[in-house]
């Protein structure tokens, strides 16, 4: 009962707006799931399957943001390779996925996925070996990004490697990892990636059941890595970490190992991109090396900058919203999207520093600057 | 060296511009009777009748042979007047061969082709050969030996035999002693005559003689001349091999020579103003398209439009890098990561308009006549001279941007920004002024850097994008702040990437370089030349 009581005394505290975010995305969860199954097509509050797999889509992403929040946002590393995390999360399930297709593909051979027969492969790479079963899976899931994320993360935090330097590192490695995985030889499908999968621990991926029951285990699991990250957050290590943010070197000579703490937040990090990506293979049916490309890690941080970083809920609010719009601008005007991606860089870097969340602030600071200065002029008037 | 360039240059030209300008010289009148013979002559009554032709009109039948050995060469069935129909740009041209005037167009059905066959064409090349042998350019000379080494026989032999008594130039000599020796090789009956052929051969790098030895060490009946071929070929895939480094070298050194150009701006930028600018490749990307413009133009003097391009893309890339500092850069002082976020954005808005405004597909770049072709040192090696003038001009880039930050007031300013902000300011220097210059200055340069990448590789908006992390490498591998470092690093980073090619696969070897700097890094996290200081961050 005691973590209980200490959930609920975090959702009280400020910042992360806990108890209010889980009730809103467990309702909204539980409506449009409802809204899907329960209701008949006819209703006008019928949800269509393909709006739940968008609302999937949109939460795994949100998943994604948070990720790079909880180390942009509090620790002041700026990832732009957060992209090969998720990437690397989707492959393993992926990988997963393709076993299960079994002998329906194309050359129906029961132990090769089609891409290897087309390559006139005759046994399974040892690395895909043992990717039949859901545990050992879901394992590497979580081991493969996580161990990545803790060499990586060692070998740069370990010397020191900061700032910008640190973020064309972690662009420069997702980067790598797109050449390898567009290698045919790698055996990861090459440019095609893994696709046409058919059923997830025996549920057909095309049925609407599946799909929402894929939805509302997305929904679940964002709930629980917000609420783990703001108990990290919360936590002796997450006021440290804060402080690394504020001021690297002064947390260091007051006797803090600032590179431990900075590689365990990255590694969590990445754990959390990694699970995005795993749930956010299925729902979308592929997976290939485009989502190593160094522009989607960066999209990503523009979502955090654009629903403000510092807050979990803003890195949500701003995944949410920036894809959206991406969904509704690339249907109208696909040549408009990347002006408006790249104009809001800009913008959101220069006028929002805060993000969307933090606009409220920012505005009453400056009607406050300004009745100050009013004040101002009227004493020496 | 530009020298030689410039001779090699000559000579190329006059190759190449031989047959067009001989076409204009009329043969000598008393070849007339020879060349109705040569209408009326069967295929095998032919060869009296070239040779005739060869022996009355030395070296100005050669067209006349070159036109026939292409199948070029016609006659009219009505006055039996040989003509010459050569096609370029899909309009065909007659020139009567006599007088070397150019005729009306006729038709198909008025001209009757003059029939060549193997044996035909062999007997003309090497006629041409034996004509060349005689020319005055000590070039042409040389290239008629070398075309005659793959078929020599005893009529060839003796004119090269003939040419080598009055032969002047010594180079023009060694080829043909080669040639004698070649032929001896494969002809001599005494086995102590082979050896000592072999011996004249050893060291050459020939393709001909490679292939002549090779057989002689398999083959040859005893087993001491097969010893010595085999020694001698052994020599030669040393000397071969050589070569090859040096090819590979070269090659190298071309890819450092891009990446210098490409990263030189962005360590002026990165080192006075600590941001990354990531629109820096979309400023190579709008050089090259500058390029593009100019070509476009200016169609018919494409020879010329390097030297307007490259002040010109100097300006596009630096008006729009003062505009991004301005605009942008400015506002997000001391706020390195936003500052990157915003000129991505700022990349990425670049892309869409280049994309709208031309469009997504590459454009081809044309170039000038004197950046193609290639230099060729010896029969294994040569070095393609778009490449090699790439790399001069990225030395000169280089030299002159280190001069304007030794010599220049604004140079001063720049280094006296770069190394300590704060102080410059309190002493009088306009910071805010000299980061647009810088951002300008650096740029400018990547502008620059696009018009040589045009002449390299195709032109589309995504030319930028592939550079950027190449460049940052070489500026986070040389040391922030100092431009030595990232000369040396652009080259180091350029020739280990061409050495890992061949063993790993272009891919790998691009992956391999990046590992090996995320490792270095943890050596030595400033790069290879550390600007000097006492900075705790």
């Amino acid at each position: 009962m005691n973590w209980l009581t200490q959930l609920f005394a975090a959702g009280r505290t400020p910042g992360n707006r806990v108890l209010p975010f889980v009730t809103v995305l467990f309702l909204v969860t539980t409506l449009a799931s409802m809204a899907n199954l329960m209701l008949p097509e006819s209703s006008p509050l019928h949800v269509s399957t393909y709006t739940i797999t968008l609302l999937g889509k949109y939460l795994s992403y949100a998943m994604l943001a948070l990720a790079v929040d909880v180390i942009w946002g509090y620790c002041g590393i700026l990832s732009l390779g957060h992209g090969a995390f998720f990437a690397l999360g989707g492959y393993a399930m992926g990988m997963y996925l393709m076993r299960q297709i079994g002998d329906r593909g194309v050359y129906g051979n029961p132990e090769l996925p089609d891409f290897m027969v087309f390559l006139n492969w005759d046994s399974l790479p040892w690395y895909w070996l043992g990717m039949d079963q859901f545990w050992f899976a879901m394992l590497m899931v979580l081991a493969v990004p996580g161990l990545l994320a803790f060499v990586f993360g060692w070998l740069a935090f370990r010397s020191r490697v900061t700032g910008v330097y640190l973020s064309i590192m972690t662009q420069a490695l997702t980067y790598a990892l797109m050449l390898a995985f567009f290698r045919n030889e790698m055996g990861f499908g090459g440019n095609n990636g893994l696709t046409d999968f058919k059923d997830i621990l025996g549920f057909d991926l095309q049925s609407d059941s599946t799909r929402v029951a894929l939805f509302a285990i997305t929904a679940l699991m964002l709930g629980l890595v917000y609420v783990l990250s703001h108990l990290i957050l919360k936590s002796r290590m997450g006021k440290v970490i804060v402080a690394i943010r504020d001021g690297e070197a002064r947390a260091r000579f007051l006797g803090y190992r600032t590179d431990r703490y900075k590689v365990w937040l990255f590694v969590f990090s990445a754990l959390i991109a990694a699970m995005a990506g795993a749930l956010y293979v299925p729902q979308v049916g592929i997976i290939n090396p485009g989502e190593f490309s160094p522009l989607n890690s960066i999209e990503v941080v523009v979502w955090v900058a654009v629903g403000g970083r510092g807050t979990l809920y803003g890195a949500v609010i701003g995944a949410l919203l920036v894809n959206y719009a991406k969904t509704r601008f690339t249907a109208i005007m696909p040549e408009g999207w990347l002006f408006a991606l790249g104009a809001l860089f800009v913008l959101v870097t220069l006028y929002l520093p805060k993000g969307l969340v933090g606009l409220g602030g920012q505005l009453a600071a400056r009607r406050e600057r300004k009745a100050g200065k009013a004040t101002h002029q009227e004493a020496h008037s | 060296m530009k020298r030689l360039l410039a001779i090699c240059c000559y000579c190329l030209g006059l190759l190449l511009s031989l047959p067009a300008m001989a076409a204009e010289k009329p043969l000598p009148t008393e070849l007339a009777p020879l060349l109705s013979e040569l209408t009326e002559a069967r295929l095998s009554k032919a060869i009296p009748v070239l040779d005739a032709l060869e022996a009355e009109g030395g070296e100005a039948v050669q067209p006349l042979f070159s036109y026939m050995l292409e199948g070029d060469l016609y006659y009219i069935k009505s006055s039996r007047q040989v003509i010459a129909v050569s096609e370029a740009a899909g309009q065909e041209t007659f020139i009567d061969m006599l007088s070397g005037a150019e005729l009306t167009p006729l038709s198909s059905r008025e001209i009757k082709k003059i029939r060549v066959n193997n044996r035909l064409r062999g007997h003309l090349r090497d006629a041409i050969a034996r004509l060349q042998l005689g020319s005055e350019s000590a070039s042409v000379r040389e290239s008629a030996v070398r075309s005659l080494l793959s078929d020599l026989d005893d009529g060839t032999l003796e004119a090269i035999r003939d040419a080598r008594l009055n032969e002047p130039s010594s180079a023009v000599r060694d080829v043909m002693d080669m040639a004698l020796a070649l032929h001896r090789l494969n002809t001599a009956g005494l086995a102590v005559d082979r050896i000592e052929a072999i011996g004249q051969l050893e060291g050459s790098l020939e393709g001909d003689v490679r292939n002549a030895l090779n057989r002689v060490a398999e083959r040859d009946p005893s087993p001491q001349v097969q010893q010595a071929a085999f020694r001698a070929l052994t020599g030669i895939e040393q000397k071969v091999e050589f070569y090859a480094f040096v090819d590979q070298l070269f090659f190298g050194l071309s890819l450092g020579s891009v990446l210098l150009l490409a990263a030189i701006g962005l360590a002026i930028t990165f080192g006075v103003m600590g941001v990354i600018n990531m629109a820096h490749g979309e400023m190579i990307m709008l050089g090259a398209y500058t390029t593009y413009v100019v070509q476009l133009l200016m169609p018919n003097f494409i020879e010329y439009s390097l030297w307007v391009a490259v002040p010109a893309a100097f300006v596009v890339s630096g008006l729009a890098g003062v505009l991004l500092e301005r605009l942008v850069i400015r506002h997000l002082h001391g706020r390195p990561l936003e500052t990157l976020l915003a000129t991505f954005g700022v990349s990425l808005i670049l892309q869409q308009l280049v994309r709208t405004v031309f469009s997504p597909l590459n454009r081809q770049v044309a170039s000038p006549e004197w950046m193609s072709g290639s230099w060729e040192i010896n029969p294994v090696l040569s070095l393609t001279l778009n490449r090699l003038y790439i790399l001069a001009f990225a030395l000169l880039v280089f030299f002159a941007l280190m001069l304007l930050l030794k010599k220049s007031s604004l140079g001063l300013n720049v280094r006296a920004v770069s190394q300590n902000r704060a102080m410059a300011k309190s002493m009088g220097i306009p910071t805010g002024r000299v980061d647009a210059m810088t951002f300008g200055l650096g740029s400018g340069i990547a502008g620059i850097a696009g018009v040589a990448l045009s002449q390299l590789t195709n032109v589309g908006p995504n030319l930028g994008q592939s550079y950027i992390i190449d460049s940052f490498m070489v500026v986070v591998f040389g040391g922030v702040g100092n431009l030595w470092g990232t000369l040396v690093a652009a080259f180091s980073l350029g020739i280990a990437n061409k050495f890992l090619e061949p063993v790993t696969g272009a891919v790998l070897a691009s992956i391999l370089v990046l590992v090996f700097i995320i490792l270095f890094i943890q050596k030595r996290p400033k790069g290879l030349f550390p600007q000097k200081g006492r900075a705790a961050e």
